[in-house]
């Protein structure tokens, strides 16, 4: 025995059936030709038995009866054509229900309906409601849902519609209605049976089935919508309630989410608009299980859509109070479905707050409302775990800066702050970032320092370590990234006002220094620079500046910033904290402030002393200290020996020779500033370079000593340009002969029989003889100046 | 002409012709000999008259001992075959006893007789109305010539025709109230009604209504009953559930029908049920039977 598996029987079924019809189909034809009414009916019953089988799934019996409806086609033609057969239709009537089946003889029934109603030889209505009322005897739920179709097909066009040629004489659009919305509750009737009828263990195999056949049912609500009589009363009124009352009795999760989703889709904007209260009321009713908040999204949407494509209807929507309708629906749906997860709850106050964003911009209140409803669902809870909800809750809190383009606005939402408090510590950084993206995207400034607590208050994820998340668990990147947006969002804090301007750094450091020891080498430069730039701009303003009262004062900001930047020192990060320092020490420079100056300058010596111990990083950090002091021309010269000789000092302690030579040359130029009223002491710039010299030759001979080779040229020839740059400058002590001197120092070098070729050595010199030559030739004061130094062949 | 048939044919032919035999009502009936043939109607208490030819084959004269018509209403039961009873039997002479040389005809009138039943042709029963003609001779046999006709009587409608309304069920399986318009139905008529269940835990796959005729004949130990299912009306596919209620249209015309006789001349009665009869998903038929009065009313334009 083979057993052959259900698709192909049901493929094997239907092809008998598609037999069946045709063969019928065939001696109906014949029929027909000879206008044999007889034979034509008794064809057409045996052609419709076909579809009374019970074998095929609702896919395939559509298919069945697709066939069968191309023939009753053919023959509702042949029953209009009365001289074909010569039987009066209200013969024709009652001949048809002569046949011992009753599918049959329904289908039969209402193709003979449809002639007759045409005929208009009795009230459509009447006809309609005998249709209708007769088609109860098919209970069987496909069949039964097939041919309630094929009624509402055949119907369609012959509804007494208000301007249709079968309304008047007491058939009305009410008539129409009516008979549509019972065919509408006998198949939803019929559809939800479905579900109960067939074994426990096909139930999503039934349900599967089910779904296929949903728009057979919908297809009422379809053309109730396309009934032209019903107007805004009479859906109010009747069809509205008639078919939520449908809804609600039936009790069936998929039929529930389906009949509200087509409510909502096929009749008009403004009808909801008007009946809104109505409609919504029906939610709290239906099934714990039904997907509420896809149907109200939708329905929110569409309203929110509505509104937004005609503005004038605005007043409409106040006058309604659709939002407080929404909202309470909402909250009703919520106490209805207890077991409704969180997410759910808050996509469907996603979707109101889309709504009142759409729909009412303005009101803020409507918004805070919303989110205060967000909170009230979270609080109770633990924090969010689900990934989808806390989703919804970003989707929640994103939805206002999008619209505002503005966080300021955000900011004054008082519930704001509190749906964040329930997201895990994760989202509420993604919430962040959100938050600081949409201001650096709007560049939205944040002027107060009101509005900046709240701001760091909302971000506060970012700022400081939060309960339950360890920072070493955190991915460096992700870590990073945040980071530098906590950095950049510093810059967007501004008041043109120095003394809130003052505020508001005060307000971002006290948020800030919690921050540990990973987030302060992020946030502390930018602070320090925003608040360097406030130092700017008092200096700017200096004079008009007047009286002890302000307390923004440039010596008040440098105690602070002295502060902060000490905070480094947990970190701990010496190396960037003494460019802070050094930052700070020109600021001070440029304000006048030599003991501020100074101050820092000793701090930043203090921390290369104690804290900067890599030798690369020393020479990075001492190459900075003298770029920094060069430039700084606040102090007297006690002060200023002081920290050049330090500078030099720890210059000629450096680890490695070239590095001690090189920083001990730059020392030069703490010598000689090349100002108007720089400094300029010629010999002490002589020392350096001689020194540094000396530090190149002893240099050279160690490589000889440790590598048999001397090394390249590369420090005589920078010094060679050090001293050239002096001598152009005009330093007396530097004179054409020590340069001569140099020149041919190194030519000695490099024919020596240690030498090693170097090609970038080589080349830097070449070009530096070429760059005298050329000095040479120009001619002129250089050219005189040159003259002596003789470069030989 | 068929010769061999010819040759052992009577002497002579007889022929009835009904005086308004071209105004009535054609029905028609089947022959004894099973060929089918139509016939003219009359009713109770009418005039029945015409003429009877009798015409010798070809020249042949007949003798006879008197020519006579008779009218018989006679009811033959098949397990009794040929053996009639007359309920009615009335006699007209038509000739005194003589010779006939040529075609001859004799008029008759039965005036206003009384047939109480209708004609009828059942499974075991039937009643059936003729003429018969009888040339009686005393050697070679006498000459007899049947005449069928057939006999309707209308029956005015019922003053009373109350509804057939009832509830039945099975305990915890399946209770249902129905209702038929009328208890009382004519030929033409149509059955009005509704199922209404009231609890349904059975799977039930369909419904029919059927007319299901019962005759009965003979009397006491004698008694023969036969049943035929006449209708069998499909009124519902598929399984209701509790609180639907299922239309019921049944149009009688198209099923041949009989009035519901009781009890004619102690020899037969044929009746009518409305059997409602419900099948579930193991062909367990569960039923209800209900018997309703067919009558027939007299035809109007």
């Amino acid at each position: 025995m083979m057993i052959s598996n259900g698709i192909e029987d049901e493929e094997k079924w239907l092809a008998e059936g598609i037999a069946g019809i045709q063969h019928n189909a065939f001696y109906l034809h014949r029929a027909l030709d000879s206008n044999n009414l007889r034979e034509a009916l008794k064809y057409s019953a045996q052609l419709l038995s076909e579809l009374r089988t019970s074998r095929l799934s609702p896919h395939k019996y559509y298919e069945l009866y697709m066939r069968a409806f191309d023939e009753l086609r053919r023959l509702e033609i042949f029953f209009k054509e009365e001289d074909r057969h010569g039987c009066p239709v209200i013969d024709l009537y009652e001949l048809v229900q002569h046949a011992g089946n009753i599918l049959p003889r329904l289908y039969l029934l209402c193709t003979v309906g449809s002639v007759y109603i045409k005929s208009k030889e009795a009230p459509a209505k009447d006809i309609l409601r005998d249709l209708v009322e007769m088609c109860r005897a098919v209970q069987h739920p496909v069949r039964g849902l097939f041919l309630r179709s094929y009624l509402a097909q055949v119907s369609r066009d012959k509804l007494p519609d208000i301007g249709s040629e079968y309304e008047g004489e007491g058939d009305t659009v009410m008539d129409a209605v009516e008979f549509v919305l019972q065919n509408f509750t006998e198949m939803n009737k019929l559809w939800v049976r479905m579900q109960h009828q067939g074994p426990h263990s096909e139930k999503e195999k039934l349900e599967k089935e089910r779904n296929e056949l949903r728009d057979l049912v919908g297809k009422n609500l379809h053309v109730l919508s396309q009934i032209e009589g019903i107007d805004l009363e009479m859906y109010r009124d009747t069809v509205l309630p008639s078919v939520l009352e449908q809804i609600v009795n039936c009790k069936d999760e998929l039929a529930q989410y389906y009949l509200m989703d087509c409510i909502i889709q096929v009749f008009p904007d403004e009808y909801h608009l008007q009946t809104l209260e109505t409609l919504l009321s029906a939610c709290p009713q239906l099934q714990p299980t039904v997907d509420l908040k896809t149907v109200l999204s939708q329905l929110m949407e569409r309203l929110s859509n509505y509104a937004s494509l005609n503005p004038e209807l605005l007043p409409e929507f106040l006058q309604v109070e659709a939002f407080s309708k929404l909202s309470n629906a909402i909250g009703k749906v919520m106490e209805a479905q207890v077991d409704m997860p969180v997410v759910g709850a808050i996509s469907l106050y996603v979707s109101l707050l889309t709504f009142t964003l759409r729909v009412h911009p303005d009101r803020l209140d409507y918004v805070d409302q919303v989110l205060g409803a967000c909170v009230k669902i979270l609080s109770g809870k633990p924090k969010l775990e689900d990934s989808k909800a806390t989703k919804q809750v970003v989707a929640l809190l994103s939805a206002p800066l999008d619209k505002y383009d503005d966080i300021v606005t955000a900011l004054t939402l008082s519930n704001y702050p509190r749906v964040m408090d329930h997201l895990d510590a994760g989202t509420n950084k993604v919430m962040a970032m959100v938050i600081i993206r949409s201001i650096m995207k709007n560049k939205s400034w944040v002027s107060t320092s009101d509005k900046v607590e709240v701001l760091f208050e909302l971000i506060k994820g970012l700022i400081q370590d939060l309960e339950g998340i360890s920072t070493d668990e955190l991915d460096e990147e992700d870590f990073n990234e945040e980071q530098n947006s906590v950095a950049c969002l510093m810059h967007m804090l501004h008041n043109d006002d120095p003394e809130e301007m003052l505020k508001i750094i005060c307000t971002v450091w006290k948020h800030v220094k919690s921050g540990g020891p990973k987030r302060l080498p992020f946030t502390v430069p930018s602070l320090v620079f925003s608040a360097l730039k406030l130092v700017r701009r008092l200096q700017g303003q200096d004079g008009d500046v007047g009286g002890e009262e302000v307390p923004a004062t440039p010596k008040k900001i440098f105690q602070l910033l002295n502060q902060i930047i000490e905070t480094l020192s947990v970190v701990p990060a010496p190396e960037l904290a003494l460019r802070l320092y050094l930052q700070c020490a020109e600021a001070a420079n440029d304000c006048d402030l030599e003991p501020v100056a100074y101050d820092f300058f000793t701090q930043a010596f203090v921390l290369y002393e104690e804290e900067v111990a890599d030798s690369k990083a020393q020479v990075t950090a001492i190459h900075l200290i003298i770029g920094t002091l060069q430039r700084v021309n606040v102090f007297g010269v006690e002060n200023r020996d002081t920290l050049t000789h330090k500078a030099t000092g720890y210059s000629a302690k450096l680890l490695k020779k070239p590095d001690q030579c090189r920083a001990v040359y730059a020392c030069s130029h703490l010598f000689w500033v090349d100002d108007q009223d720089g400094i300029k002491d010629g010999e002490r710039v002589l020392l350096c370079l001689k020194r540094s010299l000396r530090i190149a030759n002893a240099a050279q001979q160690m490589t000889n000593v440790t590598r048999g080779s001397s090394g390249p040229v590369t420090l005589f020839v920078e010094i060679l340009n050090k001293y050239l740059y002096f001598f152009e400058k005009g330093n007396p002590q530097i004179t054409a002969s020590v340069i001569q001197g140099l020149i041919e120092l190194i030519k000695t070098e490099m024919q020596s029989d240690n030498a090693v070729v170097n090609p970038v050595s080589d080349a830097f010199f070449t070009s530096t003889l070429r760059y005298i030559q050329f000095q040479k030739e120009k001619g002129g004061a250089m050219g005189e100046k040159y003259d002596s130094i003789k470069l030989g062949g | 002409m068929n010769f061999i048939v010819g040759a052992f044919k009577p002497a002579c032919h007889i022929s009835v012709a009904f005086s308004d035999g071209k105004n009535r009502k054609q029905i028609p009936i089947k022959k004894d000999n099973g060929q089918a043939t139509t016939v003219p109607l009359f009713h109770s208490q009418d005039n029945i008259t015409g003429t009877i030819i009798v015409e010798p084959v070809s020249g042949k004269k007949v003798e006879h001992n008197g020519i006579k018509v008779e009218l018989l209403g006679q009811i033959e039961m098949y397990f009794n075959k040929g053996n009639f009873y007359d309920f009615t039997s009335l006699v007209r002479e038509l000739d005194v006893p003589g010779e006939i040389y040529e075609r001859k005809t004799f008029q008759f009138e039965f005036s206003t007789v009384e047939m109480p039943y209708e004609t009828y042709n059942g499974v075991n029963v039937r009643l059936r109305y003729v003429l018969k003609v009888t040339i009686s001779r005393g050697y070679g046999g006498s000459i007899t010539h049947f005449q069928d006709f057939v006999v309707w009587n209308y029956t005015p409608p019922p003053s009373i025709n109350n509804s057939i309304k009832m509830e039945v069920g099975i305990e915890d399986c399946l209770h249902i109230e129905f209702e038929y318009n009328k208890s009382k139905y004519h030929l033409k008529d149509v059955i009005i009604g509704k199922i209404y269940f009231l609890l349904v835990r059975i799977k039930i796959k369909n419904m029919d209504l059927e007319i299901r005729r019962r005759e009965s004949t003979g009397s006491g130990s004698n008694t023969h009953v036969e049943t035929e299912t006449l209708a069998k009306f499909e009124l519902m596919d598929g399984a209701p559930v509790r609180g639907e209620s299922i239309p019921i249209r049944l149009f009688l015309s198209p099923y041949e029908l009989t009035p519901t006789c009781r009890n004619i001349n102690n020899k037969f009665s044929v009746k009518y049920y409305l059997n409602l009869v419900l099948v579930d998903e193991e062909d367990r038929r569960y039923f209800k039977q209900q018997e309703i009065t067919i009558y027939r009313i007299g035809e109007t334009s």
